[in-house]
């Protein structure tokens, strides 16, 4: 037996915190940061005879979330307590929804890899609910004694779930990676994982080809970044492929994962689902949807990021991979329909080169957001249009770009004219420049009549130096041609 | 309906519940609830949709404001020990 005998069967939930000012149940804040308990109100504490309020904002952004992905809104859904015992869970259980989600459903297609050997591939959602958050246990040594913060506790939540669709980690990667950038084009999330705004579960199990039945199940929690999820997932799998060759078995469980090294390892075996013996949460009505509402949610949804991909291929022009790259967010995306606003749709495919080029490479360097670049879209598009209209070469173009990222001068226009960086199309001042060259390279020209093709080059090379990449190299060789009489 | 002594110590467990040593008493007196539900259970109920709430009401919503302010003090006076803003618990490790 060996890896390839194998079939990996990944299924992701995914905790995306919902953007909303106070929390789902309470009117206390969300804002990050704040100092312990500060924005854990009378609700959040669970005091008694408090009651719990649902948040009108965190439903219209599980609607958001349903309808991008064409789901099926629940007309009534329920609200259900989760029942178990810990200190970050002041009321002992945690309301979530289990027999009717808000969100039932729904597909996400996804880019996995690049280049040439890229596809597409459409993984379904199996349902998306609200739910809370729970406080933080802070284990630092308090005189032997846990600390608890419950600023997260009523945070809302929406708990996104897969169906086991995700066939290898770079799939589950890029299906992560799709919901990431999803829930911050359609404004719902902030996706800011460092803080824990998003967070991966990923369920593993491994089968041999051909079969039918899932494998054993182990649930790896709590990722939060998608490198992790990949190694998390690669080893998970080498492990359980290992361990069946060698005749064992393993248990249903969940496990946790240690990026100092690389494994992961035993959390817990599983609890029986009926464990958390949920049910309805007599606190709550059943929260009623009214199609008037999901219109009204509709009309406010912007161009969703396949839509908008299909149409950069169809109006520009552009490859699969250049239009996937421009959508991998709402900020990239924004940035490039600028750009084209303001060149034109004529020059789109240049757009997307300089900003996949030189724009991602600055970014990378500098370690930005492109929503962070110094050098707005306004003014690549005004340089752009110089390249575009032969008034600079490549070469002089990343030199104007290089001063548009330093803040060395407004816009391109400027800059050119202040260094005097134009391209040089007029003959007499390239043929000048020609006789000079000629003059003063008397061998490589004699070479160049001997039939040595490389002597040209060199002298279309000096002439390019004596003009400091300013003429227009083309013109340079038609002249130079012309000149040497051939 | 029955259950057997393991499920009741079981479920005890994770209600937190402390029951009579003998579990056979508890066991008892739950089973006599069961046979309530028996019976309910007899009652054909497939056209019947589930019922989640009492009352044939939706949920009221708020809007998406802030009305909360802090009242930190308040809670961590009742609180049996706090400190550094914290709630202070029995050591708790997974």
């Amino acid at each position: 037996m060996s890896r390839s005998d194998w079939e990996v069967v990944i299924g992701l939930e995914i905790h995306a915190q919902l953007s909303t000012s106070s929390k789902i149940f309470s009117g206390a804040s969300t804002a990050f940061g704040a100092q312990p308990n500060v924005q854990a109100c009378a609700e959040d504490i669970a005091l008694p005879g408090v009651l719990p309020v649902l948040n009108r904002g965190a439903v219209e952004r599980a609607i958001r979330f349903g309808l991008a992905l064409g789901s099926r809104i629940a007309p009534k859904s329920v609200f259900e307590r989760k029942n178990y015992f810990y200190p970050d869970l002041p009321a002992g259980y945690q309301v979530s929804q289990l027999e009717l989600p808000v969100v039932q459903g729904g597909t996400i297609t996804i880019r996995v890899g690049e280049g040439e050997g890229a596809y597409e591939k459409t993984i379904r959602l199996t349902r998306a609910h609200l739910e809370e958050d729970a406080g933080k246990s802070l284990h630092e040594d308090f005189h032997g004694m846990s600390g608890i913060d419950l600023n997260r506790a009523g945070m809302p939540l929406l708990e996104i779930v897969s169906e086991p669709d995700m066939r290898s980690s770079a799939e589950a990667a890029a299906y992560a990676r799709a919901i990431h950038a999803l829930v911050r084009w359609i404004d719902i999330c902030d996706g800011n994982m460092q803080e824990g705004s998003f967070r991966c579960d990923a369920n593993v199990s491994v089968r041999r080809k051909g079969a039918e039945a899932f494998g054993t199940r182990r649930e790896i929690k709590n990722l939060n970044s998608f490198r992790f999820l990949q190694q998390a997932i690669d080893f998970e799998v080498a492990w359980q492929i290992e361990t069946l060759e060698d005749g064992g078995r393993f248990e249903q469980s969940t496990v946790l994962f240690d990026p100092a090294t690389g494994q992961t390892r035993m959390m817990r075996s599983k609890e029986d689902a009926h464990d958390y013996r949920y049910f309805p949460d007599p606190n709550l009505l059943p929260l009623m949807i009214e199609p008037e509402w999901i219109e009204r949610v509709r009309a406010t949804m912007p161009e969703l990021p396949m839509a908008m991909k299909a149409r950069f291929e169809r109006e520009f022009g552009l490859s699969a991979q250049d239009a996937a790259a421009l959508i991998a967010s709402r900020e990239m995306a924004d940035y490039f329909s600028a750009v084209v606003a303001a060149t034109g749709a004529e020059h789109a495919k240049l757009c997307a080169n300089w900003m996949m080029g030189e724009l991602a490479a600055r970014l990378n360097r500098a370690g930005l957001e492109i929503d962070a670049a110094p050098v707005s879209g306004a003014q690549l598009a005004g340089l752009l249009l110089r390249i575009a209209d032969g008034s600079i070469s490549n070469a002089i173009a990343r030199q104007v770009f290089e001063a548009l990222w330093n803040g060395e001068g407004t816009d391109a226009d400027e800059i050119i004219e202040r260094l005097g960086l134009k391209q040089v199309t007029d003959s007499g001042a390239i043929e000048a420049m020609i006789e000079e060259v000629i003059a003063a390279n008397p061998k490589s020209v004699e070479e160049f009549r001997g039939g040595k093709e490389k002597a040209f080059n060199a002298l279309v090379g000096q002439v390019m130096k004596a003009s400091r990449g300013k003429a227009n190299p083309a013109r340079v060789n038609e002249l130079m041609r012309r000149r040497l009489g051939t | 309906m029955s259950l057997s002594n393991e499920q009741v110590v079981h479920l005890a467990r994770l209600a937190r519940l402390s029951i009579p040593e003998d579990v056979n008493v508890t066991r008892k007196q739950l089973d006599s609830i069961f046979v309530l539900v028996s019976q309910m259970q007899t009652v054909d109920t497939t056209d019947v949709e589930p019922m989640s709430h009492p009352q044939e009401l939706a949920a009221r919503m708020r809007e998406d404001v802030v009305t909360e302010t802090p009242c930190l003090a308040a809670f961590q006076a009742i609180a049996p020990q706090a400190e550094a803003g914290l709630y202070l618990v029995p050591k708790v490790i997974e």
